[in-house]
């Protein structure tokens, strides 16, 4: 598992990577109730906005974290937002990515190095 | 009040209380005040809905008013700034008001108590010191003092009078809207049945060292969780209520922020002591010719929430802007979004939709009676 300084976590399953936010970044935000996904099948490049989280407190944005393309999309969010707070880094996964270049996670953090960052 | 002399804050009676709890503390008006507290807003509201809640609003200003001719006197002088009847509210009641400058707009919005010999009100703290000098320049011979030794606290929710009438049993014949000065073992408090989230419910005021052991006995009882600002400003939405500075402020008459109701028939026109408020003849014309918008509740159809500054269009796609937004976010009662804001009168009738432009994008809303949740007080 890696770890974004915008409180992503990315976890790489074949040639896969499936993007979520960390308990931390769940727990800042505070109560979710909307979140808008990305259509399947957009071409995303590294900072796009492409996930749109709203909180009791604010909106915020989620950044695609590598270039690629994504393939899935976690379609329970739409309808039960509050699952991000429930369980961020298990069902509450936003959605699967096909990198163009695997090498671009190795820019991130591993989970010791984002504990330190978030004491 | 005390002051954090790093953040240049004013700090309430409370402020140890909230730490201690494990609120998550922000500036506002000037304050270090708890937003939110472990349980968080939404579980916040839902239980000051279901339960009750505990709120400190000690940055509020209390003011007493007090002129020679006793409470009718301060009534009286106090007329010239609000378009509210004082003369006729009966001892041991209150009335809720706004401050009006001399085009019709609103300085801010308050509730005013009779009290048997002065006047007491109850003013929003980041419009304190402006409203103590309104106050001072615009009532001759009305002494206005400022009280600073005393907090602030709401009890709201369907348990709030189970809850309070163990430490004050006199609170349980209070109807909504009374008043009432009350001994106790906190010393005096000053009670009234009102409050900002559409529940049954009180607002004490406590000499600031009883303040924390008020607040302690009432967190003690299992019904009682303390709610912080960020719910305080959810269930207001649900309930209607304006917030000062975004649903009304000097560019919004109390016509236009759909407020007629506290304006009683004895200040319009016809009336017995119509007008001479500032701002009375732009008023007074809206009451007879209807004002250009309205402040209207608006149900967003998805489940975005419209936020604050939403521009408002008639259409899905083409013309200009005709509206904003002035509050909206989540209403955890409602379930779904829930916002308020200004439309032109020809689409301010219930069941109109609308567009709110968000991210870019028009999202039809309709155009929803107000409140969003029933108003649950003790009439």
């Amino acid at each position: 598992m890696k770890f974004t300084e915008e409180h992503e976590w990315l976890r790489v399953e074949d040639d896969l990577v499936t993007v979520g936010i960390t308990e931390h970044a769940a727990e800042q935000l505070g109560d979710v109730v909307f979140v808008e996904l990305p259509e399947v099948g957009t071409h995303v490049t590294r900072d796009d906005e492409i996930v749109v989280i709203e909180s009791v407190k604010a909106a915020s944005d989620i950044l695609a974290p590598i270039d690629g393309e994504i393939v899935e999309v976690n379609e329970v969010l739409t309808d039960d937002p509050g699952k991000v707070n429930e369980d961020p880094l298990g069902d509450a996964w936003f959605f699967k990515i096909r990198p163009e270049d695997m090498s671009q996670l190795d820019d991130y953090m591993d989970e010791a190095a984002y504990k330190a960052l978030v004491g | 009040m005390r002051k954090d002399p790093l953040a240049d804050l004013h700090m309430t009676p409370l402020n140890a209380l909230h730490r201690e709890l494990g609120a998550r503390m922000i500036p506002f008006a000037g304050y270090d005040m708890p937003v939110h507290y472990p349980m968080g807003v939404m579980k916040e509201h839902l239980h000051c809905r279901a339960r009750a809640g505990l709120f400190d609003v000690s940055h509020m200003g209390q003011v007493i008013l007090r002129a020679a001719g006793g409470y009718a006197g301060a009534a009286e002088a106090m007329e010239r700034l609000v378009p509210v009847d004082l003369l006729g509210l009966a001892e041991g009641r209150q009335r809720y008001g706004f401050f009006t400058d001399a085009a019709g707009g609103i300085l801010d919005d308050l509730m005013l108590a009779n009290r048997g010999d002065h006047m007491f009100v109850v003013v929003n703290a980041a419009c304190k010191a402006d409203d103590a000098a309104h106050m001072r320049a615009g009532l001759p011979g009305v002494e206005v003092e400022e009280i600073t030794g005393r907090a602030l606290m709401a009890l709201q929710g369907p348990a709030a009078e189970s809850v309070l009438a163990a430490l004050v049993p006199e609170v349980a014949a209070m109807r909504f809207m009374d008043v009432g000065v009350f001994d106790s073992v906190f010393g005096e408090l000053w009670i009234s049945r009102s409050g900002y989230t559409g529940e049954d419910g009180f607002e004490i005021s406590v000499a600031e060292d009883q303040a924390e052991p008020l607040a302690r006995a009432l967190l003690a009882h299992e019904d009682v969780a303390p709610v912080g600002l960020g719910a305080r400003d959810s269930l207001r939405l649900e309930a209607g209520l304006c917030l000062y500075g975004h649903d009304i402020d000097t560019t919004t008459t109390p016509v236009e922020a759909s407020l007629i109701w506290a304006i009683q028939k004895v200040r319009r026109a016809g009336g017995a002591r119509a007008g001479g408020f500032p701002g009375a003849a732009r008023i007074l014309r809206q009451l007879a010719e209807g004002a250009p918008r309205a402040r209207v509740g608006l149900l967003p159809s998805g489940r975005a929430p419209m936020r604050e500054g939403t521009a408002i269009f008639a259409a899905a796609e083409g013309g200009e802007a005709v509206g904003h937004v002035t509050s909206g976010g989540f209403g955890p009662t409602v379930g779904a979004p829930v916002s308020m804001g200004y439309v032109p009168r020809t689409l301010a009738a219930g069941g109109t939709t609308i567009y709110g432009e968000v991210r870019g994008k028009r999202l039809a809303a309709r155009v929803a009676a107000l409140p969003f949740t029933p108003a649950r007080f003790k009439r």
